[in-house]
C-alpha cells in the first residue's frame, strides 16, 4: 500500500463527489433557512423558493416546463414511480418493454409488476450495446404500455438512438421513458426533440448530492405515486421535501448547463488517452461498448486471463477506484448482464473493467494508471493457468 | 468487499506460484465460466510404499480468479506443504477460510476451492500411481474440469 498517495477517482458513474458550488448552495438548507416549505411563514418560503428555483433550473436543463419536474430521491425512485406508476394507474395495455441492458432499477420493477398480470419484454442489443430496433418494431404492439430504454448505459457508456425509439414506441401509442442517469448533466438532452415522455436523474451522478432526484413526466401523463400521504410534489410524492439535496440538485443541474460542451470535450480527451496508454502497454484487451456512440467518460474493456476484481483489488492498493463488471463485484454468481447481452462470453465479462471519468479528473490521474495497470495484469497473468505466454 | 490482513497479505504476495514440470499429480478445480479457476501441481515424497505416509514434497498452483480465489490457494499450498498424504485428504475448505481468519460470505463456496483441488492433485497422483483404491475415497472437486 502507497500510504499518503493521493487517491484517484475513477468510478464516476457509480457517484461523484459534490462540487464545491452546489455544497455552497446546500449549505444555509441544513439549519439557517430550515423551515418547511408547506409551511406559510417566511422560514417554509424562503425553502420553498429554493425547491421552485431548483425546479426552474432541472426543466432548463432538460427543455421542459417546470410543471413537469417532480423531485425524488433519485434514479431508482423515478424510476419505480414511471413504471408502477404508469403501468397501475390504467388497465387496458399490460405489456412492458425494456432492453436488455436496463439498470436493475428499471427490469426489478417490471418483474415486480408480472404478479399484477403484467408481461416484460426485454429487447436485445448488438455487440456494441446498441438496442435492436427490429426487435423492438416486434415486440410493439396495442398492448404495449410502457417502452424504457436507457440513454446511455452505466456500464458500457453506449448511447441509444432515443429519436428512433421514441417515435416507434409512439406509433403503437405506448409511452417512451427514458433512465437518463448517465446523461443528464454530461450530454445535451432535450425531452421535446427526443421525443421522451417521461425521464429519471439523478444528482450524485453529475457533482450533486446523493438522495436528490427528479421524474421528468410530460404533461397530461397519469401515473399513480408510490408514496401516499401528502400533497408534496402536486400529489405526486409525499413527504416533505429533501430541501438541500434538491438546492444542490438544481445547482448541479445550471453548472452542468453552462460547462457541458467544455467539460465532455475535456473528459472525452483524457478518456481516449487512458484508451491508448493502455492499449499500447497491455496485449489482448477488448474494448467494450460502441465505438464512437459512447459516453465521453467511459472506457470498459475486458483483460483476457484475469479476473475483474483481482485488478480492481491490485488498483485499490495503489490507491485508484474503477469497478468491474465480474461476478464478485456484482454480489451474485453471475458477472455483468450488460456484458452477457452483448455476447461477451464469461470469461471476457468476469475479467471485464471500468474506468469511468469526471470534472476533477486529471492528465496525472490518467499517466498514473496508465504507469500502473499494465504491471498489475502482468503479475495477475503470471499466476493465471489460463495465460500462456 | 471487505477482506481480513490475511487475505490481503496471500493475494498480493501468493506463496507457492507456479507450475511443476514433471508433476506426480496435477488437480484442478473450477471453470473460467463460474470466474474462479485454480490447477495445482505436486511432487510426492513416497514413503515405505505406504501412500498415506507418504508427503507433499513440492506444490505450486496457478489460479484466475477473485482476490479470495488467489488467497485461498496460496493459503491451501502453505497448508499443505509437507504434510502426508492422509493428512491433506483429512483438511476442508472451512480450514483454509479459518486460517484467513474468515472469508465474506458470498466467496465461502465460489472460490473457496483449494482444499478440493489439492486433493484433486492427490487423486491423480494415487490413480496414476495404480492406487485406485483409494483414489476413488477422495472426494475432491465436485465438477473437476480434467
Amino acid at each position: 500500500m502507497k500510504n499518503g498517495a493521493r487517491q484517484i477517482y475513477l468510478d464516476n458513474n457509480a457517484t461523484t463527489p459534490v462540487d464545491p458550488r452546489v455544497f455552497e448552495t446546500m449549505r444555509p438548507y441544513f439549519s439557517e433557512i430550515a423551515g418547511n416549505p408547506s409551511s406559510i411563514h417566511s422560514a417554509g418560503q424562503q425553502a420553498r423558493r429554493a425547491i421552485e428555483e431548483a425546479r426552474a433550473r432541472t426543466a432548463a436543463l432538460l427543455g421542459c416546463r417546470v410543471e413537469e419536474i417532480y423531485f425524488t430521491s433519485g434514479g431508482t425512485e423515478s424510476n419505480n414511480i414511471t413504471i408502477k406508476g404508469t403501468a397501475l394507474a390504467q388497465d387496458k395495455r399490460k405489456k412492458i418493454i425494456a432492453s436488455a441492458i436496463e439498470h436493475h432499477a428499471v427490469l426489478e420493477p417490471c418483474i415486480y409488476l408480472r404478479r399484477f398480470g403484467f408481461e416484460l419484454v426485454k429487447i436485445p442489443v448488438d455487440q456494441h450495446g446498441t438496442v435492436d430496433l427490429d426487435s423492438l418494431g416486434r415486440a410493439l404492439d396495442d398492448n404495449a404500455l410502457l417502452v424504457s430504454v436507457m440513454h446511455a448505459n452505466n456500464e458500457v457508456g453506449t448511447i441509444q438512438p432515443i429519436q428512433e425509439i421514441s417515435k416507434l414506441a409512439h406509433q403503437h401509442g405506448a409511452l417512451f421513458h427514458t433512465d437518463a442517469v448517465q446523461t443528464a448533466g454530461k450530454i445535451p438532452v432535450d425531452v421535446q426533440a427526443m421525443g421522451i415522455d417521461m425521464l429519471s436523474l439523478s444528482g450524485h451522478k453529475f457533482y450533486g448530492p446523493k438522495g436528490a432526484g427528479a421524474l421528468f413526466a410530460r404533461r397530461g401523463i397519469r401515473f399513480d405515486p408510490l408514496v401516499h400521504g401528502g400533497h408534496h410534489e402536486r400529489n405526486k410524492r409525499a413527504g416533505t421535501e429533501n430541501v438541500p439535496g434538491i438546492a444542490g440538485l438544481g445547482k448541479a443541474c445550471e453548472i452542468a448547463a453552462s460547462d457541458m460542451a467544455e467539460e465532455e470535450l475535456r473528459i472525452r480527451g483524457l478518456r481516449d488517452r487512458l484508451w491508448q496508454g493502455i492499449q499500447g502497454a497491455i496485449t489482448e484487451i477488448r474494448l467494450n461498448g460502441h465505438p464512437d456512440q459512447r459516453l465521453s467518460g467511459t472506457l470498459n474493456f475486458s483483460v483476457r486471463y484475469v479476473e475483474g476484481e483481482s485488478m480492481l483489488l491490485k488498483l485499490d492498493q495503489e490507491q485508484i477506484c474503477a469497478s468491474s463488471g465480474s461476478a464478485c463485484t456484482s454480489g451474485s454468481l453471475e458477472p455483468s448482464h450488460v456484458l452477457l447481452a452483448m455476447g461477451l462470453p464469461h470469461d471476457l465479462a468476469h475479467g471485464s473493467l471500468r474506468f469511468s471519468l469526471g470534472r476533477f479528473n486529471t492528465e496525472a490521474d490518467i499517466d498514473r494508471v496508465i504507469e500502473v495497470l499494465p504491471s498489475i495484469v502482468d503479475q495477475l497473468r503470471a499466476i493465471s493457468p489460463l495465460y500462456k505466454k | 468487499m471487505q477482506y481480513s490482513e490475511k487475505v490481503m497479505d496471500h493475494f498480493m504476495n501468493p506463496r507457492n506460484v507456479g507450475e511443476i514440470e514433471k508433476a506426480d499429480g496435477v488437480g484442478t478445480c473450477g471453470n473460467p465460466v463460474c470466474g474462479d479457476l485454480m490447477t495445482f501441481y505436486i511432487k510426492v515424497e513416497p514413503r515405505n510404499h505406504d501412500p498415506h505416509l507418504a508427503r507433499i514434497a513440492e506444490i505450486r498452483f496457478k489460479t484466475f480468479g477473485c482476490g479470495a480465489a488467489i488467497a485461498v490457494a496460496s493459503m491451501a499450498s502453505e497448508m499443505a506443504q509437507g504434510k502426508t498424504l492422509s493428512e491433506v485428504i483429512a483438511m476442508s475448505r472451512d480450514d483454509v477460510a479459518c486460517q484467513l481468519d474468515g472469508l465474506p460470505p458470498a466467496k465461502m463456496h465460489c472460490s473457496n476451492m483449494g482444499v478440493q483441488a489439492i486433493q484433486e492433485a492427490i487423486k491423480d497422483y494415487l490413480t496414476k500411481t495404480g492406487r485406485h483404491d483409494i483414489a476413488s475415497t477422495i472426494k475432491g472437486c465436485p465438477r473437476a474440469v480434467h
